[in-house]
This record gives structure tokens, sequence and C-alpha cells, in this order.
């Protein structure tokens, strides 16, 4: 029991060094909301513009995405995806990158009142639109009664599926707030989870909408 | 991906002007493209967005009954729509049937019927296949599971991977393809290319032009459809057969009919001697199975993909019976 690697893995050590802060040091991956002026600054940088659309260049310019409420500036790039984004820019870590192919959901995130995979969205076409993330689901420190539900039920093992997966069950309960077995199936039909808890997550989903 | 420019477009002027760029490349959902992009398969200097052109995006019907589509409406707006469901039926379920809920609600019907294929080799970038340029087909002497069993002599082996052209086939859609400040109307059995005219593409836009809108001709109400996907994994996978039947009716007797198969060659593919089959007679279960068995006379296995006849001949004659509203396993 006493093997080092039993021992406390936390995300922090005694040191005050988190895992993902170290990471961020080393510059594994890039950080930072940007540090912008308040105006908008996407207008100086179109290169034409035009009444028929605007052409962004291939470099970096400042955005402003809704997220989970909060108006937040963030310089990205066009190539950049909104889970790209959400994560390594915004901090916004609870939303995973899995199969980064759309395939798999860990990335699922409600875009204006739709599911969507954030790997397969590029950053620039989430301006304007309203971003619902995991963080968004807690309010004043308390989970919300569908992360409860999924804690109650045993609704996940590894963990890594479960915030694509809530993302698309609380879709489904906003629009259809007494779901049966069979909608929940349907609703999460885009979000694998590896280490197979189907059954209990559509038991977690099923008992939330009651 | 590699770093390109973004134009989003407002309108149909802004889009073929952003087109100008000779490497520029349309995006409507973009799954299929961005998919491209990571796999290093497409590199862009330019993006022209038409997500954001409003005049894209509609579902509306003509004084003569036809029903007009705008190529950027997504396939969660198709697979909802009441008109689509109970007129177009093989359409909404084939809208229904493509990936996953979150695919769904961004993906659009134009992009759905111009996505390349699905084919592990020319999917990688590992590999150069025929269709990327290679000199000969990978999957015909290869892994070769998932391929076509029809109209896979001319190279390329790989199938049509389009859910939505196989409904937009069985039921006469006419295609829209827009060229600045000009458009034509074609038929849209006359938008695919097979392997033998040109192994690098699956449809004849060109670079210059943009597929805006599918046009559903009037239906009576004496004609009905059906669409069925089988998948490995029925939950969320690609097809390994999937099959449209639109049949015209005369009381019991079917008059007229169209299947058209997918998964089954590199374009949809219209079966013909199943359609006989079903002409002037009254639909059974026998009779679907018979159509269903005329369906696979020419059918044409690779190396390890013969299972995938019997799997057609099934799905074809259950799709039929549920088409008839019969019940195919009924005796």
């Amino acid at each position: 029991m006493d093997h080092p690697k039993n021992k406390k893995t936390n995300e922090t050590n005694p040191k005050g060094i988190s895992r993902r802060g170290f990471l961020k040091g080393l510059g594994v991956t890039s950080i930072g909301v940007a540090a912008a002026p308040k105006s908008e600054l996407l207008a100086k940088l179109e290169k034409t513009p035009s009444p028929n659309g605007k052409l962004l260049g291939k470099d970096a310019v400042i955005i402003t995405l809704e997220v989970n409420g909060k108006s937040l500036q963030v310089e990205v790039e066009p190539r950049f995806t909104l889970a790209e984004v959400l994560r390594d820019h915004l901090n916004l870590t609870g939303t995973k990158i899995g199969c980064e192919r759309g395939a798999c959901g860990a990335c699922t995130v409600i875009m204006n009142g739709v599911t969507v995979n954030s790997c397969m969205t590029l950053a620039v076409d989430a301006i304007g639109q309203k971003i619902e993330t995991i963080e968004g689901l807690e309010k004043d420190g308390h989970l919300s009664k569908l992360q409860e539900s999924f804690i109650e039920h045993d609704g996940m093992q590894c963990g890594f599926c479960t915030p694509g997966m809530i993302m698309s069950a609380k879709d489904l309960l906003d629009k259809n707030p007494h779901p049966t077995r069979e909608e929940a199936q349907e609703a999460t039909a885009g979000n694998l989870c590896r280490c197979g808890t189907y059954p209990k997550v559509f038991e977690a989903i099923v008992a939330a909408g009651k | 991906m590699k770093k390109f420019e973004y134009g989003m477009a407002k309108n149909l002027a802004g889009a073929f002007e952003f087109l100008k760029e000779s490497e520029a490349k349309i995006k409507a959902g973009g799954i299929d493209l961005l998919d491209l992009m990571k796999e290093g398969l497409e590199s862009p200097t330019r993006l022209v967005n038409i997500r954001t052109v409003p005049e894209l995006s509609f579902i509306k019907k003509d004084e003569k009954g036809n029903l007009h589509i705008g190529a950027t409406t997504t396939l969660a707006e198709i697979a909802a729509h009441s008109e689509i469901q109970t007129r177009y039926r093989a359409l909404a379920q084939a809208a229904k049937a493509v990936a996953t809920p979150q695919i769904r609600n961004v993906a659009t019907v134009g992009g759905n019927l111009c996505q390349r294929p699905r084919c592990w080799y020319f999917r990688s970038a590992d590999f150069n296949c025929l269709r990327n340029g290679g000199d000969h087909c990978l999957a015909d002497e290869g892994e070769n599971k998932y391929h076509a069993i029809f109209g896979n002599q001319d190279g390329c082996v790989v199938v049509h991977p389009s859910g939505t052209a196989v409904a937009l086939m069985a039921l006469d859609a006419k295609l829209v393809i827009a060229r600045k400040k000009e458009s034509r109307e074609i038929h849209i059995a006359d938008f695919w290319v097979t392997p033998e005219d040109d192994v690098t593409r699956e449809n004849i836009l060109k670079h210059d032009e943009i597929l805006t809108e599918i046009i559903l001709p009037a239906t009576e109400k004496s004609t009905t459809s059906y669409y069925f996907k089988q998948k490995e994994k029925q939950s969320f996978d690609w097809p390994i057969a999937d099959v449209a039947v639109v049949l015209e009716m005369n009381g019991k007797k079917c008059t007229a009919s169209k299947i058209v198969l997918g998964s089954a060659a590199p374009v949809p593919w219209r079966i013909e001697k199943a359609e006989q089959v079903l002409k002037d007679k009254q639909i059974s279960v026998t009779l679907a199975r018979q159509a269903a068995a005329a369906a696979m006379v020419d059918a044409n296995p690779l190396s390890q993909n013969a299972y995938k006849v019997p799997v057609f001949s099934a799905v074809i004659y259950r799709t039929i019976c549920w088409a008839a509203g019969i019940d195919p396993f009924a005796a």
C-alpha cells in the first residue's frame, strides 16, 4: 500500500504545482485569455471589408465568445476549434477531446440550444452563439440535479465521457423534461463510453427527469 | 490543420467573391472538410463559409407543389420537418440515420451529398491510393470488407457515403448548381461521377460552382417511400447497406417504383431489375423477396465483402415491405 505509485496523485502536489500548470509552464499547451482592449479588434483585422462578408486572415484575431452566460475575449486563429479554445485558452477543461473527429462525443457542448461536437466546430463559427459547457451546470457551488443523478446512479467509471454525456442529456432534458429510456438512448447515441456504463447513464438521465 | 484564411460570406455573391482564390474550399457544416483537413488530405489556403448565408437555408413549397430545400439546411432540420416526414418519408429517415445528434445538428444536406468516400486507404495520408493520385486501388486487392459490390470494375472500389443521396435519387430530386449569377438545374442522377469517368472526384461540381438547392417533385397521395440503413452498430455507425424504395401505388398494385442502394457502389446505385419485378403487381413478402433476389443478380463482391450480398437482399425486401405498409416478417 505504501508503494509510491499508490500515493495521492492529486492535481496539486505539496509544492503547489498542478499537473496542468506544469504543462503550461513548459509551453506544451498554449494558454492565455487575451488581455485585449475592450474595443472589437476584429474589424481592424479584416483584410477586405465588403458588404458581402468578412475575410479573416490566417493569423490570430480577437473574438468574443459567450460561454455559460459570460462574454469572454480570446485570441484565435481561424483554424482553432472551439474545443481547443475552451480547453487551452479559456481554461474550461471540463470539455474533453477524445477522437477529435466528431465520433466520440466527449467534446459535446450546447451551442444556441443544440448539441454540437466542439472539436468539429471552428471557434470563429461560435462568435455570437450562446455556448454552454459542463462548467455552466453548477450553480452557487451546487451540482445540478442531472449531475447529482449521474453520481447517484453510478453513471460513470473513468469519467472521461461524462461531461459530453451530461451535455447531451441536458439538451434532452431542456426539451423533454421527462424522457423515456429510449429517448435517453437516442439523445446520447453520439457519446461513446469505453467503460460501457451505458445502462447506468440511461438510468441516471431518466431519474433526473422524474 | 494548416493555417487558412476564413471567408465569412453573408450572401452568395460574397461566397463567389471569396472563391476566386484558387486554393479556396467551400465549407458548410464543415464536418467532412475539417476531418479531411485534420488528416492532412486537404490543405486549403482559404475556407469560404456558406453556413452563414441565409439564402441557402430554407424549406419551402412552390405553387406547383414542389418542395425546395436549401443546401445548407441541416440534417436535423430535414429529419424533423413534418411535411418531409409525411410526403418524402425516405428523405426524413435518411437524414435521421446519419451519424449522431451532434453531427446532424451541424451537417448540411448539401455537404452530405458532397462528402468524400470513407474508404480507409483514401482517408489515410499514409497511403497513396488511386483516388488520391496513386497508380492503383489499394482496397481492390487489400482490405475491402466495406467496399463496393457493384460498379467496382473501374479501378476504385469505394462506396458512395451519402445516405440522403440514396433517398433523393429514389425520390427523383433535382439539384440547383449556381455559378456566379447563373444557375442550372440537373437531375440528381447526373450529379455523380463514376471512377471510370474521373477517379479523383465523386460529383460534377467545379471549383467556381456551389450546390444551392434541392428540389423534390410534388408527390401524389398514392406515392409512398421508405429508407433503411443497416449498420454494424445500429445506434451510430457508417452503413454496410442502405436502401431507399419509392412506390407508386394504384390501390394494392404497384404501378412504378424506384429502388436505390447506398454503400453498394462508387455512386448511388439504382436497381432497375428489381423495379421491373414489382411493376403492376401487388406487393407481398414473396414478391419483395423476388425483387431483392433480382437486385443482387449482377452483384460482384470483392475478396472480403461477399457477406454484403445477403445483407442487401434482406434490407431490400424489408424496405419494399415497409414502403408498402406490410410486415416483412409475417409468414
